[in-house]
This record gives structure tokens, C-alpha cells and sequence, in this order.
């Protein structure tokens, strides 16, 4: 029978799959940013599923919010990313530092 | 029986595609394998009895996100081939971050399946003889309201930046301007002359 340890264990993989897709695609900032997309719904699948094991809707209720802001992130990051082309006329990220941080 | 199966055919095929994310060649591929992996996330959510929340990863990811994604790859003129450069070069070291981050989770779920924290009470138990969907409305209208709100502000907010970090003002465009042809009246546009016969008429 499926548990809650099988949904924790595809969302780990998920998880460290997107970690993993951060650090191979350094360079590639739309890959970057569907990488964190993957890491998002890793969080959303755990909170689903405690939801489901533990009987309990709020989880799913922020699972809402999460959605919410990885909307709002994926918006506001290819915006970023549409003016950095339009300035640069590249996308490769690992050598940006226009602001000198 | 079957909800093994689509357990487990859910969860091969998001980790499979996931894993294509990363590690396709071009950014539409993987644009479009994200798209995979989120109908089967939804299904995999579905089977834990969220449907609600599975409709919504199809129409806000799928629909919203994921078109986003193929717009803006497919818009920006990009040299693929010259962004992959570093991909052996981080490979160990990403590797080894994945390897630690992996073992980690491993052993969070391996304590927590040990017995785990005590943790309080439920917040909002689930009850059976109402649908997923209601329960959930009747939990986000009464006591997240005001999260609720929160949350339409920052999609208020992205909208709003991402309109205004993205537009610009292009010079040498003849856009229409109205105020101009309201102020135009008919003696200023037209004039009438009364030309001799066989003299023609200047214009």
C-alpha cells in the first residue's frame, strides 16, 4: 500500500534533482529558474501528501500560497531576464555583476 | 491494486522527466518535459485526494507558467550551445551536492518514520461526506482570508513589475493620437478655391 514515505521519497528525488539542475546549469538562467520551479512542486507534493496523511487540510491550503508565489517568482524572474537580454544580448548569468555586489 | 500502479507509473515518469529538465540540450525541451512533469505531479496529488490542488497545478503551471517559459525562450535570440560550456566543469561538484542534500532527506524521512516529533493537534481535519474543493473553500474564505488576500497582492504586485520592468518606450512609432484629430476642424484641413477656366489650380 502507497504511505506517506513513498510520496516523501519522490519529492526528495525531485528536490535534489532541481538542486542538482541548479548547479550543472550555472550559466543557463532559464534552466535555473525551472529548476527551482521542480523545487517548488517537490515542496508542494510534501505538503500534499502530509495533508493527505494526516488528515489535515491546511496543508493543502498552503500548498495554494506556494503556488502562488511560484507564479509570481516565474513572472518577475523572466521579466528580469527579458531586460538583462535586452541589455546584454546573452543570458549567461555566471559572470553578471553589473551592480558590482 | 491499481492505485499501486498509478503510483508508480506517476512517480517514474515526474522523476524521469524532471531529470530531462536538467539535463536536455535545448531550453524548449525542457520547457516542454516540465510540462510532464507537471501533469503527472497533478496525478500523483489527485491519488492522495487533493483534486483541487491538482486542477490548479494544470491550469496555473501548465497553462500560466510553463507558456510563460516557452515565450520568453522562444522570443530572446539565445546561443545554447555557448551556455553549456561549464556543464562537465560543475558536474562533480553538483553531484556531490545533490549526493549530500539526497542523503539528508533520506535520513529526515527515516527519523520521521522512526516516531518523530510529537506534533499539536490537527489545525482543520478533514471530514468525508464533503468534496475536497468545498472543504478547502470553506478553510480559505473563512480563516485565511486575510492570507488569501496577501497572496492576490503579490500576484498584483509581479503583474504590475513585471509590466513595468519589461516595457519600454520605442522612438520613431506613429501611434494614433486622439486629442490631436478632435482638435482638427474642417477649415483647417480643407480649403475652397474657385480656380479660372484653363488655368489649372495650384495645390
Amino acid at each position: 500500500m502507497i504511505s506517506v514515505g513513498h510520496y516523501l521519497a519522490v519529492s526528495a528525488v525531485l528536490f535534489t534533482l532541481g538542486v542538482l539542475g541548479i548547479f550543472i546549469n550555472r550559466k543557463n538562467i532559464i534552466v535555473i529558474l525551472m529548476a527551482i520551479e521542480l523545487i517548488l512542486l517537490a515542496v508542494n507534493i510534501n505538503l500534499v501528501a502530509f495533508s493527505a496523511a494526516l488528515n489535515d487540510l491546511v496543508g493543502q491550503v498552503f500548498s495554494m500560497f506556494v503556488l502562488t508565489v511560484a507564479a509570481g517568482e516565474a513572472a518577475i524572474g523572466l521579466a528580469i531576464l527579458v531586460i538583462y537580454f535586452r541589455g546584454r544580448g546573452t543570458i549567461a548569468v555566471d559572470d553578471a555583476n553589473r551592480m558590482k555586489g | 491494486m491499481i492505485q499501486l500502479f498509478a503510483f508508480y507509473l506517476f512517480a517514474t515518469v515526474v522523476i524521469a522527466s524532471a531529470a530531462m529538465v536538467i539535463f536536455a540540450r535545448n531550453p524548449v525541451h525542457s520547457v516542454m518535459w516540465l510540462i510532464l512533469a507537471f501533469f503527472n505531479a497533478a496525478g500523483l496529488m489527485l491519488l492522495a485526494g487533493a483534486e483541487f490542488i491538482a486542477m490548479l497545478l494544470v491550469i496555473v503551471y501548465v497553462g500560466a507558467v510553463a507558456v510563460l517559459f516557452l515565450f520568453v525562450v522562444m522570443m530572446l535570440d539565445i546561443d545554447f550551445a555557448e551556455l553549456r560550456a561549464g556543464f562537465v566543469r560543475y558536474l562533480p561538484l553538483g553531484a556531490l551536492v545533490a549526493i549530500i542534500l539526497a542523503a539528508e532527506l533520506v535520513f529526515a524521512v527515516g527519523a520521521w518514520s522512526a516516531g518523530g516529533v510529537d506534533l499539536a493537534a490537527r489545525a482543520a481535519p478533514a471530514v468525508t461526506d464533503k468534496s475536497n474543493i468545498q472543504q478547502i473553500g470553506e478553510l480559505l474564505y473563512t480563516r485565511y482570508i486575510f492570507l488569501f488576500e496577501a497572496a492576490g497582492i503579490v500576484l498584483l504586485v509581479a503583474m504590475i513589475g513585471a509590466i513595468v520592468l519589461t516595457h519600454r518606450q520605442r522612438g520613431g512609432v506613429r501611434t494614433q493620437n486622439i486629442s490631436k484629430q478632435n482638435q482638427r476642424r474642417p477649415q483647417d484641413a480643407t480649403r475652397l478655391v474657385d480656380p479660372g477656366v484653363g488655368q489649372g489650380m495650384e495645390l
